[in-house]
């Protein structure tokens, strides 16, 4: 019965995604009844009710392990804990893609109920292609994907969850990145919305900065979450391998952040007008292609886990059908996009349209490097794997360029600003830098350039970011303003970690029998033994080292777990962090001589990664907030004048 | 920036970014992509010494040799060619590696025709097939 009620709800809020375009068409002509937007907004508030109500239902079905659902067979098992047993929801294919349209009828449904600075014919037009999206990827669940599938005959149990990701992390990571990821459909659509009605203004981007805001907060904290998870859950010691699923989330977040800083041009200035539709049409375009490279098996790596040329065919059309049809659009109506206002070269403005080349060439050269490959195999038959000595060679250098420019443009002035006066400003951040550099090249003269230009950079820009404060009363200052010193202070300290963490990091290769010791960094890590231990739905050897560094010591246990259904071993990393680093141990196997293989790492500062990311995310929130509070203080100035 | 013609020098500038992301991309994947080859396709085509390069294939039965050390190790990739890899490897294998499974070897070749593992992949899936026997499945399935 559940599965039959989910599969309802989603015929229904497939019917309605239709009912939804059709009604928004009728409501966004100039002469369009008025009753045909407040049914607009009600159908894209069922829309996504509808959606919910089906997503819950396949929760549900994987709570109590209906065995007769093909999906719930194919992935679950009575024995796992019941975290999992619900993640396992969206740790597949069809499960994944219907958490994807829920996102983007939510999204949907929360611009039709929330959205009031819009005007009225340009809001029906943005819900009608936000209906226009989400109709397409129901279909592509109803006939190519169906979560709800019923088995004729249901096993004794199921085949079980990979071991990989039974895991917290993958209860969390998914769930947040399509926020973000799907979230900005919103902006998609908004720009279809003011295309249609010709109304690209400051209202307009005013209005679609909160769900910029929020969808790109959400994009940070899930890739950052992803990042972590594939740090410890995969035991390699890495914390981005440039996997074309990592590239997929990455693209839209570099197109999102073009888009989050264009679109502040335009609501303050009223400059970059086009460019800010460009952006948004652009950053949820990644979003799809990033979807067709997971989901239509076309990649064969770690995160994705199907090979179905059926459905790649499907949603490429469905790429091909939105991106083709919003740039046409783009180009039948950016004649009547008037030129925003003008600025000069050195400015916030020029500051920012500099920071959005750099991005939009990260993100082409990262494209490029991703898809290359895959055109490559399909047209010539020959195989090439693109990994990280492209991309960091490539896509560095841009990266540090940038993070560069970040640290002085929030020092310039709007409009036009004096080079000396700007030179100025930017002089104490600099030096620091420039001290950073000497006291690198005394001290560790043997790291290399990128590090070495990562240290520098993020002692000067970690400065210059918190140099807007300099001078204010910090009671007073907006909290908007906050959340770009906070969000630009993150990335200095992210990128403090990522060249500490290339530039520090020792490792250590051993076969140890137990009662030996090995060296790694400044710990000595001793192997005390080895026993077997059991889980829930697993069995392990459990490791059980001690590690000193001159004063008291602590333990870790790193496993290597064997999971029975289905059969698989994982090693489980054991990780301790310290105010300086982290110590990364992870346990191999025995020798035939009764030895045990141990990797060990010594990584100094390595959580300055995801302590930065986490403010990057935080910088978002304190903006969101204070953008609502300024706007709510405004409002109620006018209601009381 | 004139005023004018500010609109003309932002598309310039973008068209201008991208020609640059395309300029940067080609010479990155000129020199930096690493052919992914199986071991049947190294009887046509031959790889200098050191040039970054990917093995898919299977690990032979009986080819695996453990290093005193404890952590180096040694074994033959082949395919359903007669033309096999010697690979040698120090470090902690992936799980799933064992004999008569796929593996992905990363690295290069030493100048005596061995192959040197810098990292060792075997796909984190149950369901993972070597880059052939995948397009071999294919085939199979369109001729039923």
């Amino acid at each position: 019965m559940i599965a039959e009620f989910g599969l309802a709800a989603l015929w229904l809020a497939a019917a309605l995604g239709l009912l939804q375009l059709l009604l928004a068409s009728a409501a966004a002509r100039a002469e369009g009844p008025a009753v045909a937007l407040r049914s607009v907004r009600a159908v894209a508030g069922v829309q996504g009710l509808m959606a919910g109500l089906s997503f819950a239902a396949l929760l549900l079905l994987f709570w109590r392990t209906d065995l007769s659902v093909a999906l719930v067979a194919a992935n679950s098992h009575s024995s796992k804990p019941l975290l999992y047993k619900l993640s396992g929801a969206w740790g597949n294919h069809e499960g994944s893609m219907l958490l994807w349209v829920t996102v983007l009828a939510l999204a949907g449904a929360a611009v039709a109920l929330l959205e009031r600075r819009l005007s009225d014919r340009t809001l029906a037009a943005t819900l009608g292609a936000q209906g226009a999206i989400a109709a397409g990827f129901y279909a592509f669940l109803l006939f190519a994907s169906n979560p709800f599938a019923r088995l004729a005959q249901a096993p004794p149990d199921g085949q079980g969850l990979n071991p990989l990701l039974q895991d917290p992390g993958l209860a969390f990571h998914p769930p947040t990145l399509y926020l973000g990821y799907v979230g900005i459909s919103v902006a998609f659509s908004f720009a279809v919305g003011a295309l249609v009605t010709r109304e690209v203004n400051p209202v307009f981007a005013r209005a679609m900065r909160p769900w910029v805001l929020g969808a790109w907060t959400m994009l940070t904290l899930g890739i950052v979450a992803g990042s972590y998870w594939a740090y410890y859950e995969l035991g390699w010691g890495g914390w981005w391998f440039w996997d074309p699923v990592e590239n997929a989330s990455l693209m839209p977040w570099l197109a999102a952040t073009a888009l989050l800083h264009s679109v502040t041009v335009l609501a303050a200035r009223d400059g970059l007008r086009a460019w800010t539709i460009v952006l948004a049409v652009v950053a949820f375009s990644m979003s799809m292609v990033g979807t067709f490279l997971v989901r239509s098996g076309i990649l064969t790596s770690v995160h994705s886990f199907a090979v179905d040329p059926a459905r790649g065919t499907f949603i490429l059309a469905l790429l091909l059908l939105y991106i083709g049809g919003a740039l046409l659009l783009f180009g039948l109506r950016i004649g009547t996009v008037r030129a925003g206002r003008q600025f000069e070269a050195v400015s916030r403005e020029g500051a920012l349209v500099a920071n959005n080349l750099l991005l939009s060439t990260i993100l082409g050269v990262v494209l490029f490097g991703t898809l290359y490959p895959l055109a490559l195999e399909g047209l010539t038959g020959e195989k090439i794997s693109v990994g990280p000595p492209y991309f960091n060679a490539a896509a560095g250098p841009l990266a540090l360029l940038m993070i560069a420019l970040m640290g002085a443009g929030p020092l310039l002035r709007w409009r036009r600003d004096e080079l000396r006066a700007a030179a100025r400003r930017i002089a104490l951040p600099a030096a620091l830098g420039i001290a950073a550099f000497a006291a690198v090249l005394l001290l560790r003269p043997d790291i290399g350039v990128l590090p070495l230009l990562g240290l520098v950079l993020a002692a000067g820009v970690g400065l210059a970011s918190v140099a807007p404060l300099f001078g204010r009363s910090l009671r007073r200052t907006p909290l908007f303003t906050w959340g770009m010193v906070v969000s630009h202070l993150g990335i200095a300290v992210a990128l403090a970690g990522a060249a500490a963490d290339a530039a520090f990091t020792s490792e250590t290769l051993v076969a140890l029998r137990p009662g030996q010791a090995a060296d790694v960094g400044p710990y000595r890590v001793r192997l005390d033994g080895v026993r077997p231990i059991a889980g829930p739905n697993w069995t392990a050897v459990e490791a059980r080292l001690s590690a000193t560094r001159g004063d008291g010591g602590f333990a870790l246990a790193p496993q290597s777990r064997a999971f029975s259904s289905p059969p698989t071993e994982t090693a489980e990393a054991a990780i301790s962090t310290r105010l300086d680093g982290q110590l990364y141990t992870v346990l191999g196997r025995p020798t035939e001589d009764g030895r045990w293989q141990l990797r060990l790492w010594w990584k100094p500062w390595v959580t300055l990664i995801w302590l930065g990311g986490a403010l990057v995310a935080l910088g978002g929130a304190l903006t969101l907030v204070g953008r609502w509070r300024r706007e709510r203080r405004s409002a109620e100035r006018l209601a009381w004048a | 920036m004139r005023a004018k013609n500010q609109r003309m020098t932002l598309v310039l500038l973008g068209m201008g970014a991208m020609l640059i992301a395309a300029l940067l991309a080609m010479w990155g994947l000129r020199d930096r992509a690493a052919l992914f080859l199986s071991p049947g396709d190294l009887r046509t085509r031959s790889v200098p010494a050191g040039q970054a390069v990917r093995i898919g294939g299977m690990v032979r039965p009986g080819s695996l040799v453990r290093a005193p050390d404890g952590v180096s190790l040694s074994f033959v990739v082949g395919d359903d060619t007669p033309r096999t890899v010697p690979v040698s490897f120090r470090g902690v294998p992936p799980d799933l590696f064992r004999e008569g499974s796929g593996v992905i070897a990363e690295g290069s070749f030493a100048p005596d025709g061995r192959f040197v593992a810098a990292e060792l992949l075997a796909k984190h899936d149950e369901n993972y097939k070597p880059p052939d026997k995948v397009a071999a499945a294919h085939r199979t399935e369109t001729l039923r």
